[in-house]
């Protein structure tokens, strides 16, 4: 009964908003959107439990002297440091509001470093494109024909290369057609195979045919 | 210093008072009339004026006012069309806009909807269910209001059915009849053919060689929420991949971007030694919730990769700019690395940074591959199935379409 229960919910809810993606009255419609407001409230309350499993691993871990108790220091530092002055010294529920120490410390502190990991993306680029178009295979080779066309077709430099050719032959051209045509078959065929995967994972949890997230008692 | 300012702090000089000394000098010979008498002469002449001058007239009216419940929704909305004024049509400066306007009947009050520069058609989406409202269309111009167009009453009502989605519909039951019916044949007994996945085969092969190195394996299950269904077909491989780390003995590094991700994730792997008969094995810590930020989450995933250099990284699930973040960081460290994902744009960097990658619909076929239970084999199958027939649905379509029949091609377009 307790492993029945989860499985007839799941597929109650998860009927009732498929069909209120079909049935537009309020009869089907609003308990959908009741749902799907519940499902909201749940998520937030779980950040309860987040913040209490950030606390207990790396507390454990920095009164241990564990290896690198001293990042979990400074995590843990900045973790309670955010939360006091957002709780306290933010203005309460204005603590986003323009001037608030909160939001000067996010916005002064956390996003330059944010912004600092996501610039190193221009470097993980290059050496990922580094290694992907060394020509070893046919495949490589095509990909890496394949994109120096697309690159130098996108910029002025390969316009002026080919100008004088003509048209269905220019650089310009060419890409275009490899990222309208190729790519985009590719692109879409990966995408329905994607939806259909999606469809079926959704059908396999609604059925209870696929119930390993709930524990099944031995 | 500003130009307002060195203009501010000119000093005035002698020609400046020149036109009121003039002025002035004028009056005290009596050469012009008082200012007073100037001004009433002013408003005379410009009154005369006004008399000959042409009134411009209001604009023609617009007609034909008509509301029709809208249409595939909850009784939330009505749209409303109506006739041009023949003025706007003719392009005529004494059109401006027209006003829309609504009460619950002819005797108003009314109250203002919209004003429109030109068109005929508008939707009004602020209705109340079951209401019945009578519209008026009023073309304004210069020189002033034409008479308002009324509508017949018009109410507003909840549909049943969105009849834009017949076709997705269709596709649907289509699709659940062909899992239903294979996934009841795999339960019979019949033996169902799955083509080899190599991503899938290098899991076991890569936990293996973070056995012999003595180090753990990273999972990483995506940056999106419970909500994303990739999050969940990650968390049902999660399961078959700690089952198999606990079958190996070796620790299995967890880190979520969302809590609830975090309790579910817990329970898979809990699961998953529990399933290998390893109960004991499992630790708690191994799954562990580190921070919602996306480029926090980098950090942290970074961090782990470089201290504690796991053997193996499978990256399954949502990813976005992270990927080749993760990526590239795990590659450095020499790790095995097995990628996963259905978001397009991330798989080439996937495809680059990581020994294999699971694309697209691989992903969600990896839960049901490793498991290798015939009840979710059977969906696998039926999920090929609806392929053949929405590859022989593009075919007839190409081929409707350049034969110039739109009509199927329109079944499908849904709202």
């Amino acid at each position: 009964m307790m492993n029945l229960l989860p499985v007839v919910l799941t597929a109650i809810v998860g009927i009732l908003i498929i069909l209120s993606f079909f049935i537009p009255h309020p009869i089907v419609a609003e308990p959908a959107q009741v749902l799907q407001d519940w499902a909201i409230v749940i998520v937030a309350s779980g950040y309860v439990l987040g913040a209490a499993n950030v606390y207990k691993i790396n507390g454990e871990a920095a009164i241990k002297q564990q290896k690198d108790w001293i990042y979990k220091w400074v995590l843990l530092g900045s973790m309670t440091g955010m939360m006091v002055i957002g709780f306290f010294f933010s203005g309460g529920t204005q603590f986003l509001g323009d001037g608030s120490p909160f939001k000067w410390a996010y916005d002064y502190l956390y996003v330059p470093m944010q912004a600092t990991m996501f610039s190193l993306l221009a470097f993980f680029i290059a050496s990922a494109a580094f290694r992907a178009f060394r020509i070893r295979t046919v495949d490589a080779a095509l990909l890496a024909v394949a994109a120096l066309v697309v690159m130098v077709g996108r910029v002025p430099i390969g316009n002026l290369m080919t100008h004088g050719l003509p048209e269905s032959i220019q650089l310009p051209t060419m890409a275009n057609w490899l990222l309208e045509w190729p790519q985009n078959a590719a692109k879409r065929g990966i995408a329905i195979g994607a939806g259909l995967g999606v469809m079926a994972t959704g059908l396999r949890i609604i059925l209870g045919i696929e119930r390993s997230h709930m524990r099944e008692e031995a | 210093m500003p130009a307002c300012v060195t203009q501010s702090r000119r000093h005035p000089s002698f020609l400046d008072f020149v036109p009121s000394l003039l002025l002035a000098l004028v009056l005290v010979l009596g050469l012009a009339p008082p200012p007073a008498a100037a001004a009433q002469d002013s408003l005379a002449t410009t009154a005369r004026t006004l008399e000959a001058a042409p009134p411009v007239a209001a604009p023609a009216p617009a007609a034909d006012v008509v509301g029709v419940d809208g249409k595939n929704d909850s009784g939330k909305a009505i749209e409303l069309s109506w006739s041009a004024s023949p003025d706007e049509k003719a392009g005529i400066a004494t059109f401006t806009a027209y006003l829309v306007e609504r009460a619950a009947s002819t005797a108003g009050p009314w109250t203002r909807v919209d004003s429109l520069p030109r068109g005929t058609h508008k939707k009004s989406d602020t209705v109340e269910r079951g209401q019945t409202y009578v519209y008026r269309v009023t073309a304004l111009g210069p020189g002033g209001a034409a008479a308002p167009a009324v509508s017949a009453p018009v109410k507003a009502v909840a549909q049943w059915f969105n009849t834009g989605r017949v076709s997705i519909l269709l596709a649907m039951l289509l699709f659940f009849v062909l899992v239903i019916v294979f996934t009841m044949r795999a339960q019979a007994g019949e033996k169902l053919f799955v083509r080899r996945i190599p991503g899938i085969d290098a899991i076991e092969e890569a936990i293996g060689r973070a056995t012999e190195m003595g180090r753990s394996v990273l999972y990483v299950p995506g940056i999106n929420d419970i909500d994303d269904i990739q999050t969940m077909a990650s968390l049902n491989i999660l399961e078959s991949v700690s089952k198999i780390t606990a079958r190996y003995e070796t620790p299995i590094i967890v880190p979520c971007n969302y809590p609830v991700v975090m309790t579910l994730a817990q329970e898979m792997v809990k699961n998953g030694y529990v399933a290998a008969g390893r109960a004991d094995g499992y630790d708690p810590d191994s799954v562990r919730y580190v921070t919602t930020e996306q480029f926090a989450y980098v950090a942290a995933i970074a961090g782990i990769m470089l201290r504690d250099k796991p053997a193996a990284n499978i990256y399954l699930g949502s990813f976005y700019a992270e990927s080749l973040l993760l990526a590239e960081t795990g590659f450095s460290t020499g790790a095995i690395q097995i990628a996963g994902t259905a978001q397009v744009a991330q798989l080439p960097f996937f495809v680059v940074a990581c020994d294999y990658t699971l694309i697209g619909e691989e992903l969600y076929a990896a839960g049901a591959y490793m498991s290798r239970e015939p009840r979710l084999l059977g969906s696998l199958k039926g999920s090929d199935y609806m392929k053949v027939a929405i590859i022989l649905v593009i075919v007839v379509g190409c081929v409707l379409e350049t034969a110039g029949v739109t009509s199927f091609k329109q079944f499908f377009a849904s709202q």
